[in-house]
């Protein structure tokens, strides 16, 4: 067994604090130790997105971090900014547009989406598409993303 | 009356996935499981001389190394599931026992305490191997003196047929034209999101096996297990949780997954497999990889005399289980041509071993290759004879009125719109206009390309042959109960990956009963909450399951009825039942469903009179249509090929389907469009790419090019709806059609934009580097 490490963070607004493997990623340690299983793990090597979460006010790759980095960090999953409210609109817009099928994708793709709509609230639809091409969706072909991405940044305007 | 069938509702039972709620594989509770990693072969063709295991049995953590002799007593290995008589086989143990042939293969299993100390163990294991002369370019698979894949083979021939009738040579001589194009397509594979994985566990105290696995036929597997580990089927229960994708890749049984369960059944704990993403790119099903000749003969007004298509299909070391890898090869010959009036058809397949990865069913099986080929050649045809390609599509198409026929290759078809699905197309599209456009650009020095691809997509498999050997059952199950409270609660077979299964079977229900949508609860994936039953596979959702949520939906209504009859002292005639609501014809007093629920659950006395109310309805269906349901489609690709670069850039796809009856335009719709993607994906972008000695190269998906959001173009779709004549419902199967049409598309297009150049490329997936080459700039 590894030495473990002692480590303290902020998620979904409560203080946390446990003893840590060096080598648990981010992700494994939010959804094993945590139990907030809505970080998805598709690659575990950085590409597809589907364990993004948010460190500190930005999207991140869960899957690249290890948990004994976030020492004094705020991460925030989707379970935190469901409860939060803040991504209501693209919820409801992704339901509504059928911009989902597995869902295993819609968790980073819903976070990304935010930081993005946070940064561009009237974005043209390439650059929906630019900025969602971190994050692999091997169901929808990502029509029905865009479109309610579009519709949620409509919603909120 | 509300009417749910057709309606564009969106899924409801999505809500907890948008909220990251979902219970996939991984997030199923299980206490104290054991975690399994696999050691795999490093080699594609290689003897194992001795594996070491004492040093990792010895790590703290580890809990049991596992070899082939360890497993050899609970599960014996399986031999043929195949459905092409003829075809050579191989049997399959769960770990390799003295030999590996593909590399990826299962060689040793550690269980451990957690993930990260197994995988350790696995690095602790020390192998001698003695690497082989190994078989993995198909193009030199069947040539003399080729190493052979299975070291007791003479040739790595595994399967030969034909398909059609042998064509009078003196055809080929009095053709206005003949032409002839060969066909590479490369390996790729299906990539789910979500990796395969199986938690397991036996309780030696009853016999009882418990598994939990990201599948898509719970039924299936029980019989399967039972099979393989020697259990009471009985005893077996199946889970397959939310599912986070398929697309065929969970139809299929592999070594890994029943070692795991055999694992479980060695140890007597819980044990927990996930694939990781490399696993994943070695070890789920390959597809795809084909090499294909076809050869047409055109008369002067532009008959199609004759075509022979020939396909050479790589399928790796083994057949795939449950089921057969012929079947890809087999699909594209078979489908091929089979939109248009042939005079005469001959199409052979032949099947090569290799030391790879299984090739088995990824969404469409063969479909794309025979779209793609078809149309491909269609469109040289239009060439060859000056007129536009479209314009030789609906001149040869076999009209819509033409139906019930059989296909030059021996198809039974029915109920197609080819001429209404192009004419929908070329609206949507507004092809004149597009034209005038691509001629604008090109006397720009801009190459634009437009493509189309008609195609024939058969789904909802009927009896399989060999279905016993298979664990395959035709038939789909349901059960139907009304609770107290008057909600609908259906268990079904027809299992949901995303499709929107679930929302589908609830308003075929909610029609067919006369309640509304909100009342009815789906619930599939269970072996023991629904009766035995196929699940998901070649597109059989929409019409299996939909037709037995109807046939059942309605034999519940009659039961209600006659509850309400006693209940109301009427005839059951006499009585109707809308929107959760049971009226008289002739007015009068009624009975709400709710309240019928009510009172025949908790006050039995009211209907004393009568027959017992019974509120529930359990039904098989397995349909004796004649053949596998057809659909039918068009597809159309408008993009722009950088001559310099050789990169395309995708401006727009269009697709018209036939799906019959539509249950709900805005699912099937998605599917379409998902599906296209897929396809787009294996003609520019997705590729296995090995090395001589047979070791892939690119197993990350930073290697393997899946399509980006900014890769993919807005995807038109419509729909035509000639409903299958055989079922009430008229629903076809809608899962793998956009897969199907997109390949063909997108090779059309891109040709379409390099014939001023006078280039032309028919190897898939077409990279910039093979576009150069196509122009002749590398
Ligand atoms: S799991 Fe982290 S990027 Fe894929
Ligand atoms: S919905 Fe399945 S991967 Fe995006």
């Amino acid at each position: 067994m590894d030495d473990l490490v002692v480590v303290s963070m902020t998620v979904n607004g409560r203080a946390v604090r446990r003893a840590v493997s060096p080598r648990q990623s981010l992700a494994d340690f939010l959804r094993q130790d945590l139990g907030l299983t809505g970080t998805h793990l598709g690659c575990e090597h950085g590409v597809c997105g589907a364990c993004t979460i948010v460190v500190d006010g930005r999207i991140q790759r869960g899957c690249l971090s290890f948990a004994a980095q976030m020492e004094g960090h705020t991460v925030e999953t989707i379970e935190g900014a469901t409860a939060s409210g803040r991504l209501a609109a693209l919820q409801t817009a992704f339901r509504e547009r059928n911009a989902l099928q597995c869902g295993f994708c819609t968790p980073g793709i819903l976070l990304t989406a935010a930081e993005f709509l946070a940064d561009n609230p009237r974005p043209i639809r390439d650059a929906i598409r630019t900025a969602l091409s971190g994050n692999v969706c091997r169901c929808t072909g990502y029509h029905a993303i865009v479109d309610a991405v579009a519709s949620a940044a409509e919603a909120l305007s | 009356m509300t009417k749910n069938i057709g309606s564009a509702r969106p899924r409801d039972d999505v809500r907890l996935l948008l909220d990251g709620r979902g219970t996939y594989l991984d997030d199923v509770p299980v206490t104290g499981a054991l975690h399994v990693a696999f050691l795999r072969s490093p080699h594609a063709h290689a003897d194992i001389a001795k594996i070491a295991t004492a040093a990792a049995a010895a790590l703290p953590g580890v809990v049991r190394v596992v070899t082939a002799s360890d497993l050899a007593a609970i599960c014996h290995g399986w031999g043929s599931s195949q459905t092409f008589p003829g075809l050579v086989e191989r049997r399959q143990t769960a770990l390799a026992a003295t030999r590996a042939v593909y590399q990826g293969q299962p060689v040793a299993a550690v269980a451990a305490e957690t993930r990260a100390i197994a995988e350790d163990g696995v690095e602790a294991i020390e192998v001698d191997w003695r690497p082989l002369p190994e078989m993995a370019a198909l193009d030199h698979a069947l040539e003399p003196g080729a190493a052979p894949a299975h070291g007791d083979l003479a040739s790595n021939l595994a399967y030969s047929g034909t398909i059609g009738a042998n064509i009078d040579p003196a055809i080929w001589k009095e053709a206005a034209h003949v032409l002839e194009e060969s066909f590479i397509f490369h390996r790729v594979t299906g990539v789910p999101l979500e990796t395969r994985g199986v938690v397991a566990s036996y309780l030696p105290a009853d016999g009882s096996l418990t598994v939990y696995q990201s599948h898509t036929a719970p039924h299936q597997l029980r019989s399967l297990y039972a099979m393989h580990l020697g259990l009471d089927e009985g005893r077996i229960h199946v889970v397959t949780p939310q599912v986070g994708g398929s697309f065929g890749v969970k139809i299929h049984l592999y070594p890994d997954e029943i070692a795991t369960c055999a694992i479980a059944r060695l140890i007597g704990r819980p044990v927990k497999f996930i694939a990781d993403r490399l696993e994943s790119f070695t070890a789920d099903i390959h597809a795809r990889e084909q090499r294909v000749r076809a050869r047409v003969a055109l008369g002067a007004d532009g008959r199609f005399l004759a075509w022979q298509v020939d396909c050479l299909l790589g399928m790796g070391a083994f057949s795939t289980h449950p089921g057969s890898s012929v079947q890809e090869g087999d699909e594209t010959v078979r489908l091929a041509a089979t939109p248009y009036r042939v005079d005469a058809f001959a199409g052979r397949v032949d099947v090569a071993f290799q030391n790879k990865t299984i090739v088995g069913q990824y969404r469409g099986v063969g479909h794309p290759m025979a779209s793609a080929v078809t149309e491909y050649m269609v469109d040289r045809s239009a060439e060859a004879l000056g007129v536009l390609p479209e314009e030789l599509r609906r001149r040869n198409y076999v009209p819509d009125d033409a139906y019930p026929t059989t296909s030059a290759s021996g198809l039974p078809l029915d109920a197609l719109s080819h001429r209404k699905c192009l004419d929908e197309i070329l609206r949507l599209m507004d092809m004149p206009a597009l034209r005038l456009a691509q001629a604008a650009f090109r006397a720009k020095g801009v190459y634009r390309g437009i493509g189309l691809s008609a195609f024939i997509e058969r789904t909802a498999t009927n009896v399989p042959v060999n279905a016993h050997v298979r664990k395959a059952t035709a038939q789909d199950g349901v059960t139907l109960h009304i609770d107290p409270s008057g909600s609908v609660r259906a268990a079904i077979t027809v299992t949901e990956q995303g499709q929107g299964t679930h929302t589908a079977i609830a308003q075929v229900i909610a029609d067919a009963l006369g309640v509304p949508f909100e009342r009815v609860t789906v619930i599939s994936g269970d072996s023991a909450a629904t009766p035995y039953g196929s699940g998901i596979r070649a597109s059989r959702g929409a019409p299996v399951g939909g037709e037995l949520a109807l046939k059942a939906g309605r034999a519940l209504r009659r039961n209600v009825l006659a509850a309400a009859a006693t209940l109301l002292q009427v005839a059951p005639d006499d009585l109707t039942l809308d929107n959760g609501t049971i009226l008289r014809r002739g007015g009068g007093r009624g009975v709400r469903l709710d309240e019928l629920a009510e009172a025949v659950h908790f006050r039995p006395q009211l209907f004393q009179h009568g027959a017992q109310p019974n509120l529930s309805v359990a039904m098989h269906f397995g349909h004796d249509w004649p053949t596998l349901v057809p659909t039918n489609g068009i597809q159309a690709s408008y993009l722009e090929v950088d001559a310099r670069t050789g990169m395309v850039r995708l401006l727009h796809h269009w697709a018209v389907d036939d799906f019959g009856t539509l249950i709900n335009p805005l699912l099937a719709a998605e599917q379409v469009r998902g599906g296209i993607a897929q396809g787009i994906g294996q003609a520019l972008y997705e590729e296995l790419l090995y090395s001589e000695d047979g070791q892939l190269t690119n197993a990350t998906l930073a290697d393997y090019l899946l399509p980006k959001a900014s890769d993919l173009p807005d995807i038109t779709v419509g729909h035509v709806e000639t409903p299958w004549p055989h079922s009430e419902l008229g629903a076809k199967g809608a899962g793998e059609a956009g897969t199907t049409g997109a390949l063909g598309a997108v090779l059309t297009a891109v040709n379409d934009a390099l014939r001023p150049l006078g280039a032309k490329i028919t190897e898939m997936p077409m990279t910039p580097e093979r576009i150069l080459r196509a122009l002749g700039k590398i």
